[in-house]
């Protein structure tokens, strides 16, 4: 080495100066933040309950089962994704509909996201696009395995996530998860 | 001589200033510390902390921090001895506290015919004294390490011992070269002395008259405060540290005297060698500038400014304090001692050889 380079002392100063540049830009960027420039931004942080990252349109968050114009489920009880799932983890009860010209109706469908691996293979084996992963609720631990089970009036309460990639509706706690 | 009740009073305003001074500056660095480092590394730090939905940008944090240590469990080792581990964190903070009151934090004030030095105590030694204090509160963590009954506390306690004395001898040693350009070991003095002007334009501060001592005594001073980058005794990735068994305020105690012996160094720094409480071209009648233009301010209103200016100060070299601490990677302990034995010491010696030689040739006092 170098004696410059043994001293250490320059490069302690040019360390010094890269962290206190960082310092000085991001303080002048708070400054004028908190003086009403909006769009300054002194860091990079996401403040997360509040703020969110915009997440892809591809990314396969919490399922929503897809309403009819009348509200009724479009599902129709095919069992393809209870077929396809990897981690059989959802649950499909069949039952007969009034109309002799429709075959079946999906009397429930409970999707058990302890077992799930968010593979999507639900949502491509659908004939009739019932399912969708698009809420864009990344939210749903739970204390227990029950708080994991999702029911069919839950799964199809659930909206599809703005353009942004945030929930359009909101996040289902557990009656467990007390905040 | 009879103490009169307004010298009781001024005494101990004097002491209440300074205690409160370090003490706030000291809680107030745990804020510092996380902000700081947050805004050097792009993030916003601590920020959630709130009374009735009042964040004031984090500055609850150090308050949430006490209640916190307040109500933790203080657990006590089985084999532990009792007293030396009750008596240790109380040591360190004792030392750390009082290090400061030698410390002059204005000129001399003079109201009512009265004379009020600003500073805690009016010592001959002052600069001993603080350097003493300062040395003394490695015996909390020796206290620490050794009372704790436990290994990795044992060889935090040892590396903290290696470390003061190898810091110790540097700063004694490049203070030295200080005492010998001003001529006296009273602080006071020594602020006072770094007044005039060299060349009747460049303050006569002690990084202009000594600035190899200015770098030595930062370095060993960082050293004696054991934070990043001289954090052996506390060696968070290998031993945890002398503190290792300590929870509750006991706890937080260590961390409070490691900011306070932070806040004595950067005082010790400033009025060692950034003039203390000194403003280039304020005379005690006001500004006197180089060019000629003059500023007549009453005698009051420049030992306010003298006192701000010390404050300033002393906050402006915290925050080097921390850039440093948050910028440099740890030593390693062999790289540490290499640094104190064969850098720092001989440097130091040298120094004084320099100065001496300077003073012989020069005459200048």
């Amino acid at each position: 080495m170098k004696l410059v380079q043994r001293v250490y002392l320059r490069e302690v100063f040019s360390g010094l100066g890269l962290t206190a540049r960082h310092f000085f830009r991001n303080m002048g960027r708070h400054v004028a933040h908190a003086l009403g420039r909006k769009d300054a931004r002194g860091a990079v942080t996401v403040q997360y309950p509040e703020e969110r990252r915009p997440y892809s349109p591809r990314l396969r968050s919490l399922h929503r089962l897809v309403r009819r114009e009348d509200g009724s489920p479009r599902c129709v009880a095919c069992m393809m994704c209870e077929t396809v799932c990897p981690a059989r983890c959802i649950y499909i009860v069949a039952a007969e509909h009034p109309n002799p010209e429709i075959e079946k109706v999906c009397q429930e469908f409970t999707i058990d996201l302890g077992k799930c691996v968010f593979c999507g293979y639900c949502v491509e084996a659908c004939p009739e696009d019932a399912i969708r992963m698009d809420t864009g609720i990344l939210e749903f631990s739970s204390y227990s395995r029950e708080g994991m089970i999702y029911t069919k009036e839950m799964l199809l309460a659930l909206e599809p996530a703005g353009l942004d990639g945030r929930p359009g509706s909101p996040i289902p706690i557990p009656p467990d998860r007390t905040p | 001589m009879t103490a009169t009740l307004a010298d009781v009073g001024i005494a101990l305003g004097r002491v209440a200033f300074v205690m409160l001074f370090v003490l706030n500056l000291g809680g107030l660095m745990t804020w510092v510390e996380r902000k700081q480092s947050a805004i050097m590394q792009d993030r916003i730090g601590a920020n959630r902390a709130s009374i009735f939905g009042f964040r004031i940008m984090g500055l609850l944090h150090p308050l949430a921090d006490a209640i916190k240590m307040l109500t933790k469990e203080e657990f006590y080792p089985a084999r532990a001895d009792r007293v030396l581990f009750s008596l240790a964190p109380f040591v360190s903070v004792f030392f750390a506290l009082v290090a400061f009151a030698s410390i002059p934090f204005g000129d001399t004030l003079r109201v009512a015919g009265r004379e009020v030095p600003l500073q805690a105590l009016t010592f001959n030694v002052g600069i001993l004294y603080v350097f003493a204090m300062l040395s003394l509160g490695v015996y909390g963590v020796m206290m620490a390490g050794w009372s704790s009954a436990n290994n990795y506390a044992l060889l935090g306690g040892q590396r903290a011992a290696a470390l003061m004395i190898t810091a110790e001898v540097a700063i004694g040693a490049s203070i030295v070269g200080v005492v010998m350009v001003y001529g006296s070991l009273n602080m006071m003095d020594i602020v006072r002395a770094q007044g005039p002007l060299l060349g009747g334009w460049l303050p006569k501060w002690g990084i202009v008259t000594q600035p190899l001592a200015f770098v030595l005594f930062l370095t060993a001073g960082i050293a004696a405060t054991k934070r990043i980058p001289f954090d052996m005794p506390e060696g968070e990735s290998e031993i945890i540290g002398y503190f290792v068994e300590y929870s509750g305020m006991k706890f937080g105690l260590f961390v409070m005297a490691d900011f306070l012996e932070t806040v004595v160094i950067s005082g010790m720094t400033v009025s060692l060698f950034l003039g203390g409480w000194q403003i280039p071209y304020l005379e005690p009648a006001g500004f006197v500038f180089p060019w000629g233009a003059t500023v007549a301010l009453p005698g009051l209103a420049v030992s306010l400014l003298q006192v701000g200016a010390f404050v300033l100060k002393v906050v402006v070299m915290i925050w080097f304090l921390m850039l440093i601490r948050w910028t440099l990677p740890r030593f390693r302990y062999d790289q540490a001692m290499r640094l104190g034995w064969l850098g720092l010491f001989p440097l130091s010696i040298a120094n004084i050889v320099l100065t001496g030689a300077a003073l012989l040739l020069w005459g200048a006092r």
